[in-house]
């Protein structure tokens, strides 16, 4: 059988009052492949992410996901389709406990309706909220406030709210920037060793080659707007523009 | 929603702090002291409604639209349709406000801070423009609400005092299930970042819709109850924007760190009202003023955070 194709985008363009940010955008991606986005800064690495998760509205161009068209969608519509996110800059509810952040991101994944209605602090979910913050290493900050937390703990826990609604296909922006270089590979292999258990396909955004490496199935490098290489990691990281125009 | 509420400290501290306020009120104190507290007591139920809203850093200059509704729904209901049963005011009232704040919700739901602020000032104002006019309502003279009755009987000041405190303990109830919900904690997840709510797969409009209803139904309530109290229903006194203001300034004073706050605020300022009025007739408004700054100068989290640095545990006493 062959395996499917997840994610497509045809010419995909935005451009903010005449400068274009993204241009020809053309991929596909196939069901659990893990992806490694690159490129210098400004390269345009977060407005593709921006397009696909609804966040922004392609200029033109148009993205498909499992076959049906989802170009321009709202975020929340994103999210209900399986087409989930993390951020650059963490977007975490800074004045409350790191439980209740995945709390509330695991009641909006799992709950619906009235059952909203019914108190946060239910035990089951608590429990299984606790066993994810074990696995996110985030356990004994559980009860600390998350403005309190180093960048590379939001970080995480910014990913684990995001996990937590069992994506079909996951976005995560610069997952381990700010991140010091000793926890980087810890990071990374809980998440993608999870991801890859439940089959969810990856798209991260990189800028360590080294991480880059190890973990994608594939590169997508982009430059001034338009990727200039698509290839495996292998191929990608020794091809001569890449090297001019990202690496070097 | 309501599993095991009662076991929940908040409520059973409120329940008593209700308790007590209404046997003070009506085996104890003097008159003027227990309308005080009658008094305070029914528009608590308003400011909880805006504490409710501003957890979500929402604040409503206008929130009399939804007290004077409730109240003038009281005074229709009994005009056209001879309704003074209590129960069926309040649920009038309430049912009124609510309906009202849904269909303004639509368009609030899209503004925050000030521009959320100033448009339910602009609706109440409209309201109190309407009602300033209408002929059939009494215009600026407003309306004589007869005495409630309850199953046919009269229920006396009384009766209407302890139905004051059965309606905001179904209140407390209702606010502390919503608050400890999924939903309701939304409300501190949306004041932090919307775009992760929106990302979480949660409509924030919705979401504010939701706690703007509810919150414009509280007000209704507390309308509704102090029309029965004052046995009258006039623009002035319910729908002008320093209604509004009062209620704001209450919400502030109390502080939002209890849903019991706005009671003990509530009762409090009635106080602060009489005997500012009384000492000093000229100059109650500057007494009310200098209040308010001594509690944002010297405690900024309202007169709550004075019972809980007092004794976190014991908060029953006023
Ligand atoms: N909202 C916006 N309005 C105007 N220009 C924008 C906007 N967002 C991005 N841009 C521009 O689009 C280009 C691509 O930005 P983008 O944020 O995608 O870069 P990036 O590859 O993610 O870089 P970095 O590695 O620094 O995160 C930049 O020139 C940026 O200035
Ligand atoms: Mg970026």
């Amino acid at each position: 059988m062959a395996i499917k194709e997840i994610l497509k985008t045809s010419n995909l363009q935005k451009s903010f009052s005449g400068i274009i940010a993204a241009e020809d955008i053309n991929i596909s991606v196939k069901e659990g492949e893990i992806i490694g986005i690159i490129g210098a800064n400004g390269a345009g690495k977060t407005v593709f992410v921006n397009m696909i998760t609804g966040y922004l509205k392609p200029t033109s161009g148009t993205i498909e996901f499992n076959g049906s068209d989802i170009t321009g969608i709202k975020p929340r519509e994103a999210t209900h389709i399986g087409v989930c996110r993390s951020f650059q800059v963490s977007q975490v509810f800074m004045s409350m406990t790191v439980k209740q952040n995945l709390m509330i991101a695991m009641s909006l994944a799992k709950k619906s309706g009235s059952q909203l209605l019914n108190p946060i602090d239910d035990e089951n979910l608590s429990k299984e909220c606790d066993k994810i913050l074990k696995q996110y290493n985030i356990i004994t900050q559980k009860d600390l406030i998350v403005s309190t937390l180093s960048q590379g703990m939001r970080k995480l826990l910014d990913i684990a709210m995001a996990v937590v609604g069992e994506p079909k296909i996951l976005l995560l922006d610069e997952p381990t920037s700010g991140v010091s270089v000793e926890e980087k590979f810890g990071i990374m292999d809980i998440v993608i060793s999870a991801l890859k258990k439940s089959g969810t396909t990856v798209l991260f955004v990189e800028h360590d080659m080294e991480i880059v490496e190890r973990y994608v199935d594939r590169v997508m490098a982009f430059y001034q707007g338009q990727i200039i290489c698509d290839a495996p990691p292998k191929q990608a990281l020794k091809d001569k523009k890449v090297i001019q125009y990202v690496l070097g | 929603m309501f599993k095991g509420i009662l076991k929940e400290q908040t409520i059973q501290v409120g329940i008593g702090f209700v308790f007590i306020v209404v046997l003070l009120g009506t085996f104890i104190l003097p008159e003027w002291m227990s309308n005080n507290f009658m008094y305070g007591l029914s528009r608590g139920l308003a400011v909880l409604g805006l504490m409710i809203l501003w957890r979500t850093n929402l604040v409503s200059f206008g929130h009399a639209l939804y007290y004077g509704f409730g109240a003038y729904a009281v005074a229709m209901a009994q005009k056209y349709l001879g309704v003074t049963d209590v129960f069926l005011r309040i649920i009038i009232a309430i049912a009124a406000a609510g309906l009202l704040g849904f269909v303004l919700g639509f368009i609030l739901r899209r503004y925050r801070e000030i521009f959320f602020a100033m448009l339910s000032l602009a609706f109440s104002m409209v309201l109190y423009g309407l009602l300033a006019k209408a002929e059939f309502l009494g215009s600026t003279d407003g309306m004589s609400i007869s005495p409630s009755t309850m199953f046919g009987f009269e229920l006396g000041r009384f009766g209407l005092f302890y139905f004051i405190g059965f309606v905001v303990i179904l209140s407390l109830i209702f606010a502390h299930a919503y608050l400890r919900s999924s939903l309701g904690h939304l409300t501190t997840a949306i004041m932090d970042n919307e775009i992760r709510v929106e990302y979480l797969g949660y409509s924030v409009e919705k979401a504010i819709h939701i706690k703007y209803v509810i919150s414009a139904c509280l007000a209704g309530g507390a309308g509704g109850l102090m029309a029965a109290a004052l046995g009258q229903v006039d623009p002035d006194s319910m729908v002008l924007w320093s209604v509004s203001g009062e209620l704001v300034f209450v919400t502030i004073m109390a502080g939002l760190g209890n849903i019991l706050a706005p009671f003990v605020g509530a009762i409090f300022f009635e106080f602060i009202r009489t005997y500012a009025y009384e000492f000093a007739p000229q100059a109650w408004q500057m007494i009310i003023g200098g209040t308010l700054l001594a509690i944002i100068f010297f405690l900024p989290g309202g007169l709550w955070s004075l019972f809980q640095k007092i004794n976190p545990f014991k908060k029953e006493k006023k």
